[in-house]
């Protein structure tokens, strides 16, 4: 029992990560019908940016702020600079191009800093903390709930509550119309970018402390299991990417704790090939209205 | 909305070979390239004997890669199916032969008939777990296709680790392979063999191939890639064809793992990662998506790509560590960067620019006949 509660709380732990990481995804796809194959080597990218900040000042936390400025600009460079000139007219385009961001990405990253583990210093204590007894929760577990409910939660009002996010809906929903309505539909969707790529900055600085460490492969599963995630949720709907991440990383926790570690990889590819092959439009869309 | 789109819609399709008028095609296509092989294949021959033996091993190299992007143009760039897990349906290949190769050297088993036996066995492998993926594959479009085959990639090597006890994990399998045949002589250099089996071996499977290509399957798997719907309005079963695409694919790749683990005599989790599926894709798109021509263009660049930057790393005096740093990752680089601005300014790659020159020329040539 005490193990299954261990594992409950460090599966929504890390369900909480792949939660943001899949926001990111769902943020860009609904923005740009674009799935970003690249954003765990961004997310990287901006992880080492902190790394380095951090070890130069010694303080943490500049590293962290920094670490999210560099994902939101990475991700507006990488709209301007890339993916604005691709053609979309196929939808392998820009895949082949994230893919070809990923390459290049991970090469200058392995260039600069070498293709070792550099072990991720994290703010608090990873040590989980007795509440009657039973292990529960660890103080750097409750900093990545608190950290991502502000972030999701920001996120939501934003794109309900403000001008912006209300430009932001209507430039990926109705691109023309926007134009003519007077809405910078080129400018909303670098926003979306930035913002996607900054949440991403955010949670590759939260999960890279708890797995085995800074490196320019260091987000390569978390991407997977992430893509997995948003597309439990369906990869139209944030909050389905929310409720897909915290399943995804519950399964993981529990597969790893109970079966082996060595499992997981298959757990994730088993549970992404099932949904895709039940409900393609995952657990929250409607049956998808495809026909062939 | 983009995901159910077709993947290359007509007006953006690069003309083909299969699209010539009829007229132009005379003789039988099997015959013709049969010649086309047994011509290579004694270029081939005569390549191995005039040069160095390491340079037989990396020709040995681009034909075992040729194998498995020949196989990925025809899926990608004739049947409109991204496949990220191209490198992993190469491991298969390669963990089979070497499955299999020890199972007959544990037996004491002997005889030239091995090898073959082998690959085969690799190639009805791969086949089995290209199927199951394509029967999925057949139901999934664009981003979620590319995210599923992304897993098998990131999955399927971490299963060696996981099964160590079949797969021995890290550390990988030998593969025991048998000198050339005696009948070749004593001093037979043995790169000079490696050539000739991989050669033949990657030969074989091109004339298949390209015949393929050419056949009612062949248009079949473009008439599904330029539009579904008409496809299916015209008889064509959609899925089937895919998954048939799919297997073909599936099976040169294993064929290509295969050699090339005969070729570096052992296989390890590490030699078919993801960035080796990222390669394969690179290495079509940059040559020429749906092109065999471009296939080989691929597989040329990903040999000589990291040995010229090996040279060029080698001009420059830099630091051991510097060196082994850029070494690894400047080769990677210089790709992702090329599979970026070749996606955006020229989405033929090597063959569509060879082929636009070829055209401009041939078109400047009657006009000044005349």
């Amino acid at each position: 029992m005490d193990r299954f509660v261990f594992l409950t709380v460090d599966g929504l732990s890390r369900g909480a990560v792949y939660a943001a990481f899949a926001l990111a995804l769902v943020l860009i796809w609904r923005a740009a019908r674009v799935v970003n194959f690249a954003q765990g080597a961004m997310a990287v990218a901006a992880a080492y940016v902190a790394y380095s900040v951090s070890a130069a000042t010694g303080w943490y936390w500049l590293g962290f702020g920094v670490a999210i400025v560099a994902g939101l600009v990475l991700g507006a460079v990488v709209d301007r600079v890339v993916m604005r000139h691709v053609d979309h007219a196929s939808p392998l385009n820009p895949v082949i191009v994230a893919l070809g961001l990923v390459l290049l990405i991970q090469a200058v990253l392995g260039m600069v800093y070498g293709n070792e583990f550099r072990p991720a210093e994290t703010p608090f204590s990873r040590s989980a903390l007795q509440v009657g007894g039973v292990a529960v929760l660890s103080p750097y577990d409750l900093f990545v709930f608190a950290t991502i409910g502000v972030v999701v939660s920001g996120l939501a009002w934003m794109f309900a509550r403000t001008p912006v996010g209300l430009r932001m809906r209507a430039a990926a929903f109705a691109p023309e119309v926007s134009r003519l309505l007077g809405v910078n539909v080129g400018g909303m969707l670098t926003l979306g970018w930035a913002l996607a790529s900054g949440v991403g900055a955010l949670a590759a600085m939260l999960v890279i402390p708890t797995e085995l460490g800074l490196h320019p492969h260091a987000m390569d599963l978390v991407f997977v299991s992430a893509f997995t995630a948003a597309v439990v949720g369906g990869l139209d709907s944030p909050p389905g990417a929310v409720v897909g991440g915290l399943v995804v990383g519950l399964l993981l926790s529990y597969v790893s704790g109970y079966a082996g570690s060595d499992l997981t990889p298959l757990a994730v590819l088993v549970l992404l090939l099932a949904v895709l092959l039940v409900r393609p439009g995952g657990l929250f869309a409607p049956v998808a209205a495809r026909r062939v | 909305m983009s995901a159910t789109g077709a993947v290359l819609p007509p007006k953006h399709r690069p003309a083909e070979p299969g699209d010539r008028p009829a007229e132009r095609r005379r003789g039988s296509t099997l015959l013709r390239h049969l010649a086309v092989v047994l011509a290579v294949g004694a270029l081939l021959v005569a390549v191995s004997y005039s040069v160095e033996p390491f340079r037989n091993f990396q020709l040995a190299t681009v034909a075992a890669y040729l194998c498995a992007t020949a196989g990925l143009t025809v899926l990608t760039g004739l049947n409109g199916q991204l496949s990220l897990g191209h490198g992993a349906l190469m491991a298969v290949g390669a963990y089979t032969v070497a499955l299999c190769q020890n199972a007959f050297a544990d037996r004491g088993m002997t005889g030239g008939w091995l090898l073959p036996l082998s690959l085969g066995a690799a190639i009805v492998a791969t086949v089995a777990v290209g199927a199951v993926v394509g029967v999925a594959a057949a139901r999934l479009r664009g981003p979620y296709l590319a995210g599923v085959t992304l897993a098998v990639a990131v999955v399927v090597p971490a299963l060696a680790v996981t099964f160590d006890g079949v797969f021995n994990g890290e550390q990988g399998l030998s593969v025991p392979v048998e000198p050339p045949p005696l009948a070749l002589g004593p001093y037979f250099p043995y790169e000079r063999w490696q050539l000739w089996l991989t050669g033949a071996a990657t030969l074989l499977a091109l004339l298949l191939l390209a015949n393929l290509i050419r056949s009612r399957y062949g248009r079949t798997f473009r008439a599904v890639r330029d539009d579904e719907v008409a496809a299916r309005l015209a008889g064509i079963h959609v899925a089937r064809t895919q998954v048939l695409a799919f297997v073909v694919s599936a099976a040169t790749a294993g064929l290509g793992g295969a050699l090339l683990a005969v070729l570096a005599q052992s296989v390890s989790p590490g030699a078919f990662s993801l960035t080796l599926s990222l390669f394969l894709l690179m290495a079509v798109v940059i040559g020429g998506l749906g092109r065999l021509t471009g296939a080989l263009w691929g597989a040329v660049l990903l040999v000589a790509l990291p040995d010229l930057t090996h040279s060029a790393t080698e001009l420059l005096t830099l630091s051991p560590a510097v060196a082994q740093r850029l070494e690894g990752n400047l080769p990677l680089a210089i790709f992702g960067l090329t599979l970026i601005v070749v996606m955006i300014a020229a989405p033929g790659g090597v063959q569509g620019l060879l082929s636009r020159l070829g055209r401009a020329l041939l078109a400047r040539w009657p006009a000044r006949r005349s």
